[in-house]
């Protein structure tokens, strides 16, 4: 699969156990960023229970709460917790001298 | 051509719902189900569902994933054949055949009819406009969710358990909901008269309007539904009707492939139809005259059906006496056998206490009982059922049998717990999702599970509406053992220790940031969690004023961001009104910002200010720009703070007023804004008994009289209301000042993180408040001497600061810089 890899800019733009949304988005969906002590991580900036901006829940460890209904979502995997179930987009995320770049998925071409 | 003929019998089974599936379920756990291939057609799109928790998914408590049982992958794991959206159209007894309305046809050697039953449809016109709906399935449920997006007013027909969930779901959806019942009172057959009198009180408080003795004559409306007509002549409109009057057998099938049908169709004691090659379990069977609407008889004739299939004739099955409870947040109902008393040698045991909102009646038939309605006390309901089905001679307890478990048996000598080792092992204690005793134990011992958080996860007991919390926790208690652990209320899981251990460690050991509360109180999560976080650094907050650096990161949205962040991520913005007052020149600069800043919805609060909503995030900081110039500061609405002081006019304009009122809702105000609190605080000042600013549902309210000012504290106007306690009455507002600012450190020093007043007031209880504000000057000085101080570092307006550009990078989007 071909991936699309865009520049959002510095590392500190984010803040320690923070995110930040995105200015564009992937297939109509909104893209956040969050940062925690252990990397940076992208996810599609919707929870798979009521589709609550993630990027306002509270981060802790590689995990974020769902602002709306407190649904923990793994910031690796995009997995809910257990026992909830569900998960939302995981991107793949790269630092380059310092500037974060977000993986986005292209669309794949099918061989003839 | 070789043909390979499949030597598997062929078991066809005619329903993909709760019953069929269960039963296909448990068939699967025996052995003889190898010698079966298996065939299900549903009628409805969906895999199959726990139809039970339609309520829940209306109310908005879960969505449709997660009412899912079996997953298309069990399908495909466990070699059954799945036709979805495809109902059977008949059935060939002779030929061994089903005919699907398709056009699909398929043979079977057994066959299981489970089609369950269909919403019963009152003889009335109207039934066919658009606007009406039954409340059965996941299309109704769609159609509800539709219509209360896009209408206002709800009626439903049908007072019982499906017709009360469907009104509160609708009216947690935000419709307004009328609803509509045929008896005198509700849930007439589970509930007696008193019972459901007092369901219909807590009901009415919670804003759903009842028409009882309510004959529907018509439902009316030219192109959609527009309301509903009573036999009286009263009518009550309507966007939305939802039908919810009862249930009847789905037997067409059945009936026109000639098995014997009566009301439902009719089985014997191994769950076999007339046809003995055909069976049937579910809602559209009869057994012994009875047919069945809740769903434990449907795990019972599972399993006998399940084992019958599998060629064990020993399994029979016999109906039991069975329980009914309500899923309605708040709201505690149970119900089980005799309503009342059959004749005068039955006795009706009867314990009311309107102020708690409690009613116990029990009924005893031969020094047995046979019956047990409990309404907002429902914790000793099953204890009650298993007295019913083991038919246990109760008159040794009589007297004491009614005020529960714990006083009953205390005076009999019995052990006050729960005999789990004598449970049957098929009880089912989560009827919700059908989880028995024996997987209970099963699960918490393989699993080596210590915790009900994870006894829920694992086995999902206890996990829908909570009711049998209680016999879960016992249970696990029971099957653990030492090792279970208590049910010590901790701050959250990543600790063992409680609110009460950290906020007195944290001053006794002066510990000064959240790292060193985790480390002091071996926290099992380095960051901590979203639950503990919110709550240390309030804590510390709260004990190291001018000292402790708040932790943004540890804030939840609306205190971090200084707004309320709204279902669809917009944001509401509510300035400052200090006592309700306002200016000319302070609602021009709100008309203004609403008009430039395009705010879809302008609304004035219950707390007498004004409340901007659907701001969006990126444009919060020039809002606030914008208000502080017009002098005005953050209203806290968005944070466990101060948030209004509600007044009335007082004695500067009221004809019956005795102080200003208006005056001293100022002067509270300014003393008070900016603090950080447990919880959100609300307070009042009403300027004569009257008490027009209904300051005694408030968490500190003052009502002036001639001689001065009563001081009340711990009322909630919320769910559950809760009157003030009486504090002191004092002459001055100095006095008034003082007293406020004692209380409310008490409450920020003692109280648990997000424990309102009135919680923590009937904790604590009142006299424990007075002992410490009202008899101990000193204390009250220095209580009164601590809030001043804190508010000295408290009292910056958030908003102004981040219209200088604090925080800024948390009101911007990243922007793509470049495609790389």
């Amino acid at each position: 699969m071909n991936t699309i890899w865009k520049n959002i800019g510095p590392l500190d733009k984010i803040p320690l156990q923070g995110a930040r949304r995105l200015g564009f988005r992937h297939e109509g969906r909104p893209i956040a960023v969050f940062r925690t002590s252990g990397g940076v991580f992208a996810l599609i900036d919707e929870c798979p229970h009521r589709q609550g901006p993630l990027s306002e829940g509270l981060i802790c460890g590689t995990t974020v709460a769902c602002p709306l209904h407190n649904w923990v979502i793994d910031l690796q995997s995009g997995h809910a917790a257990a026992p909830d179930e569900g998960a939302t987009l995981a991107l793949p995320v790269r630092i380059v001298e310092g500037e974060v770049h977000i993986g986005l998925p292209a669309a794949v071409e099918r061989a003839a | 051509m070789n043909m390979i003929v499949d030597p598997r019998q062929h078991l066809v089974v005619i329903g993909n719902g709760m019953a069929g599936m269960r039963t296909v379920e448990e068939f699967l756990k025996h052995e003889e189900s190898h010698r079966f291939r298996i065939t299900v057609f549903g009628a409805e799109p969906h895999v199959n569902y726990n139809r039970i928790m339609l309520s829940s998914m209306l109310a908005g408590d879960k969505n449709i994933d997660e009412i899912v049982i079996n997953p298309r992958d069990w399908y495909e794991e466990n070699g059954i054949r799945l036709y979805t959206g495809d109902p059977v159209a008949s059935i060939d007894r002779a030929a061994k055949t089903v005919t699907a309305a398709s056009g699909l046809r398929v043979s079977y050697d057994q066959l299981l009819i489970a089609t369950g039953s269909r919403p019963l449809a009152p003889p009335i016109p109207g039934l066919d406009l658009p606007g009406v709906c039954a409340f059965r399935d996941i299309a109704d449920v769609d159609k509800m969710l539709e219509a209360a997006r896009v209408h206002k007013r709800a009626v439903v027909i049908g007072g019982g358990l499906l017709g009360l969930e469907a009104a509160w779901g609708l009216k947690q959806r935000g419709m307004s909901v009328a609803l509509v019942h045929l008896m005198p009172t509700l849930m007439e057959r589970q509930l007696d008269a008193a019972a459901g009198q007092l369901l219909q009180r807590d009901l009415d408080r919670r804003g759903i309007a009842f028409f009882t003795n309510g004959q529907t004559e018509e439902i009316s409306g030219k192109e959609r539904v527009e309301g509903v007509q009573l036999a009286d002549g009263r009518s009550i409109p309507a966007d939305l009707v939802v039908l919810a009057i009862g249930i009847r057998p789905n037997i067409d099938l059945a009936r026109a492939a000639g098995l014997e049908i009566n009301r439902g169709i009719v089985v014997t004691d191994d769950m076999r139809t007339s046809d003995p090659a055909i069976f049937a379990v579910g809602e559209c069977v009869e057994h012994n005259g009875q047919v069945f609407g809740l769903v434990a008889p449907l795990w019972d004739q599972a399993k006998v059906c399940a084992a019958q299939l599998a060629s064990d004739e020993s399994a029979l099955y016999a109906s039991r006496e069975l329980s009914t409870s309500l899923k309605i947040t708040g709201i505690d109902v149970f119900s089980a056998g005799a309503l009342m008393a059959a004749d005068a040698a039955d006795d009706e045991i009867t314990l009311r206490d309107d102020a708690r909102g409690i009613y116990k009646k029990i009924v005893l038939r031969d020094g047995k009982l046979v019956g047990a309605v409990l309404y907002g006390d429902v914790g000793d309901g099953q204890w009650y059922l298993r007295l019913m089905r083991d038919k246990q001679d109760v008159g040794a307890m009589r007297e004491r049998l009614v005020f529960g478990r714990a006083i009953a048996e205390a005076g009999s000598g019995k052990p006050a717990e729960p005999d789990f080792a004598a449970m049957p092992g098929d009880t089912q204690v989560c009827g919700c999702n059908g989880v028995s005793k024996d997987t209970i134990i099963t699960t918490i011992k393989e699993k080596n599970l210590t915790s009900l958080a994870d006894v829920r996860a694992h086995t999902k007991a206890s996990a829908s509406c909570g009711q049998c919390t209680c016999v879960v926790e016992g249970l696990l208690a029971f099957a653990a053992g030492s090792s279970a652990k208590k049910a010590k209320k901790t701050v959250c899981e990543c600790t063992e220790a409680s609110h009460d251990e950290v906020r007195q460690g944290i001053l006794a050991r002066r510990l000064k940031t959240m790292d060193e509360v985790r480390a002091a109180f071996a926290w099992k999560k380095k960051e901590g969690c979203h639950k503990c976080r919110p709550a240390l650094n309030y804590y510390l907050l709260c004990a190291w004023p001018g000292e402790y650096r708040d932790d943004s990161r540890s804030r939840f949205v609306n205190e971090r961001v200084h707004a309320n962040i709204q279902k669809d991520g917009t944001f509401s913005v509510v300035p400052r009104m200090w006592g309700g007052l306002t200016t000319p020149g302070e609602l021009r600069a709100l008309a203004a910002v609403a008009e430039k800043f395009e705010i879809p919805t302008v609304k004035v609060t219950g707390g007498q200010r004004i409340d901007l909503l659907g701001a969006k995030k990126e444009d919060l900081p020039a809002i606030w720009a914008d208000l502080s110039a017009a002098g005005m500061v953050s209203g806290h609405a968005y944070g466990k703070a101060l948030r209004t002081v509600k007044t009335c006019v007082g004695s500067e304009w009221c004809r019956f007023g005795t102080q200003d009122s208006t005056g001293l809702g100022v002067k509270l105000e300014k003393m008070c804004w900016g603090s950080w609190m447990p919880h959100k605080v609300k307070m009042a000042v009403s300027g004569c008994p009257r008490n027009c600013a209904e300051a005694t549902i408030k968490d500190l309210g003052v009502v002036c009289v001639e001689a001065g000012y009563d001081i009340v504290v711990g009322g909630n106007g919320g769910i559950e209301v809760r009157v003030t306690d009486p504090l002191v009455r004092v002459a001055t507002e100095e006095e008034v000042l003082e007293y406020t600012g004692a209380f409310l450190q008490l409450y920020r020093e003692e109280a648990h993180y997000l424990e309102r007043t009135a919680p923590w007031v009937a904790r604590v209880g009142i006299d424990y408040v007075k002992k410490h504000i009202v008899e101990d000057c000193e204390t009250r000085r220095a209580l009164h001497a601590r809030f001043l101080h804190s508010q000295r570092f408290a009292q910056d307006d958030p908003w102004a600061e981040r219209a200088k550009g604090a925080d800024r990078g948390e009101f911007t989007r990243l922007p793509e810089l470049a495609e790389v």
